[in-house]
């Protein structure tokens, strides 16, 4: 259940901590920033390692050929910038320098989703995890608080080969304790339950807890899966969890055509196919708001995921 | 030392290809005994690596000739593939393989190598056909260019074929990589050098800028990019499609060093990339003034030779002129 006593932390501050506990352990890892380096925090990076440390200013296409040529010399880039300028802006460069190269290259979108808030859409990556998850070779993380996104960052440091981790940029409650396993590959149950299976990752996790809390007052028992490894799914625990709900919400802060949600439905379609309510941003842009406004208006808050719950048990 | 038969033109397709059984593993193993022998020696007079012999001029432009007819019989058994760019880069890659990289062919991971990253990865016939005769792998290799289950790739492939550095093809990305290879080489202070070979072409890219501003940013006189200057891109003439005039300026002002050679004066060409390779100041572009097809008098400054490949009879005619001898 959530912490509500803790105070709220970003993921984004979760990879500026453990950038800097992976620089000081590991002489091989190298930041590259294009002109974001405080709003992706690797600021702290920066002064302490600045040998290891690249500016590249604003050219995010080039930031991820650099970040391959380090990484085919030994090193381990992590290449920082916002989910819409990077995976986005420079996805052949991902496509071609890294992924085809199987290059060791972790790929850093912070800022993505609607949770960006008053950005507007122009900068709330809603795509990243379609156009990552369908290169082959890389590996698609979307940790859900900061603890999670320390744990996913110093784990992308021990895969061989490109990651993509997504973070967002507002402050959020504890999901996850220091204690929680973090995998790659290996999704968390949050909650036990049997009336229905929710899929989801990322921040957004937190309206889906909520609303199990209300929703366990009227007893209906909910399961929660924090699949945090997108790619590759952790095809087991969610197939287990469907065979014995037989019912499956999906939930993530991003498009639903090709997230998180298409890559279960594709898996249970070819395995074990349910009735399904996929909750996520439908074929539109976003816009200026607050977070919680924002998730309450494209249908991911608490409220729209008990009315898919009450909606779907019917079934 | 080249792979293969040397110094002997070839008199028909076939003996180029000497067929599933190449007759020269006792030589290749005397050549890498050799270079075994070598590198012990010489590292434990100097404490450093002997890298492949250095050809001469005499040598290279015989070298350069064998590569053109490679390229030819290669593309035309491929069926397709870019002659035009292959041909005309073949003079720059022959010095390259044969005189100026430090490299050891059958180490290709060597770390203290020089990189070669070719960043227009159409031209990878010569790319191919340069490794090959350096003994990276065996020539017969060069036959299986775009077929199934090959190694050589249409467009390279890293990790598929020992000396290809980078996996290219979409045009910009090499000279970042290339970028990425120095600033690692100068974080762990190493001393090898990372050429890239970009085409003019390519420069319509604007990642190609963005890559140009950050080597001066950092200084990387490590770097040496090697410029296709042939005045011709897929769709016609570079000053049609996309005017690059004045290039020479547009490096300076960028801050690097700017050599300007004839692409196909071997003299020329060894002695500015030995000048470049002295110059660690800041980085070196060599803009080389090249001709399309260069070789085949047919394909020469012709545009549609771009991506083409020959059929039998532009195969039979090319490796005659090639034969008797330019």
């Amino acid at each position: 259940m959530l912490n509500k006593n803790k105070k709220l932390q970003s993921t984004r501050d979760g990879f500026g901590e453990a950038i800097l506990e992976l620089g000081k352990k590991n002489k091989d890892i190298v930041v590259v920033s294009a002109d974001l380096a405080e709003s992706t925090r690797v600021h702290h990076f920066a002064k302490k390692y600045k040998n290891r440390f690249i500016e590249v200013g604003v050219a995010e296409q080039n930031a991820m050929g650099v970040a391959a040529g380090l990484a085919l010399s030994g090193k381990i880039p992590y290449v920082t910038s916002f989910g819409v300028f990077s995976p986005g802006r420079n996805w052949d460069q991902l496509r071609v320098s890294v992924c085809y190269t199987n290059a060791n290259v972790k790929i850093i979108g912070s800022h993505t989703g609607l949770s960006v808030g008053p950005d507007g859409a122009s900068h709330q990556a809603l795509e990243d995890i379609a156009i990552t998850r369908v290169l082959p070779n890389i590996t698609v993380l979307a940790p859900s608080d900061f603890i999670e996104t320390k744990k996913a960052t110093i784990a992308a440091s021990k895969i061989k080969g490109p990651v993509y981790i997504r973070f967002a940029r507002h402050k959020g409650p504890d999901i996850n304790t220091n204690k929680t396993p973090f995998t790659v590959g290996k999704a968390n149950i949050l909650l036990k339950g049997s009336a229905v299976t929710i899929v989801g990752c990322g921040p957004v996790l937190a309206e889906a807890l909520k609303a199990a809390e209300i929703l366990a007052k009227e007893n209906i028992k909910v399961e929660i899966i924090n699949s945090h490894t997108i790619k590759p799914l952790d095809k087991k625990t969610i197939l287990k969890s469907i065979k014995k709900t037989k019912k499956l919400i999906t939930l993530e802060d991003h498009q639903v055509v090709g997230g998180l949600g298409s890559a279960v439905v594709e898996m249970l379609a070819e395995n074990f196919p349910v009735p399904t309510i996929m909750l996520g941003v439908r074929d539109t842009f976003g816009e200026s708001g607050k977070t919680d406004e924002l998730w309450e208006k494209y249908g991911l808050s608490d409220g729209h995921i008990m009315s898919a719950v009450k909606k779907i048990i019917k079934k | 030392m080249i792979n293969g038969e040397q110094n002997k033109p070839y008199k028909k397709v076939a003996d180029i290809f000497p067929d599933e059984n190449p007759k020269t593993p006792d030589s290749i193993f005397i050549v890498r005994f050799y270079t075994v022998l070598f590198y012990f020696l010489k590292k434990a007079k100097y404490g450093k690596i002997n890298y492949m012999k250095r050809s001469g001029i005499k040598e290279l432009k015989t070298i350069a000739n064998i590569l053109r007819q490679d390229i030819i019989t290669t593309l035309n058994t491929a069926g397709s593939g870019h002659t035009g760019g292959s041909l005309g880069m073949t003079d720059i890659f022959a010095a390259l393989y044969f005189n100026i990289l430090n490299h050891i062919p059958h180490q290709p991971d060597n770390p203290n190598r020089d990189r070669l990253i070719l960043s227009n990865g159409h031209i990878c016939p010569i790319l191919y056909a340069s490794l090959a005769r350096a003994g990276y792998f065996p020539l017969v290799k060069l036959k299986t260019l775009r077929k199934i289950n090959s190694q050589l790739q249409g467009h390279p492939h890293a990790g598929s074929l020992p000396g290809v550095e980078t996996s290219s093809g979409p045009l910009g990305q090499g000279i970042s990589q290339a970028v990425g290879m120095a600033l690692a080489a100068k974080m762990d202070k190493k001393h090898h050098h990372i050429f890239c070979i970009t085409s003019d072409g390519e420069h319509n890219e604007g990642q190609v800028w963005e890559a140009a501003m950050l080597a001066n940013k950092y200084k990387l006189g490590n770097l040496i990019n090697i410029i296709d200057r042939n005045n011709i891109q897929i769709d016609g003439y570079t000053k049609d499609i996309m005017p690059l005039a004045p290039l020479k300026d547009k490096y300076i002002t960028f801050g690097w060093k700017v050599f300007v050679i004839n692409g196909h004066n071997m003299k020329q060409i060894v002695a500015t990339l030995n000048k470049a390779k002295a110059f660690t100041k800041k980085p070196v572009v060599v803009i080389a003034e090249t001709i399309l097809g260069k070789g085949v008098s047919f394909m020469e400054n012709k545009y549609p030779w771009h991506g083409i490949a020959p059929n039998e009879i532009e195969t039979k005619k090319a490796l005659a002129e090639l034969r008797n001898g330019k």
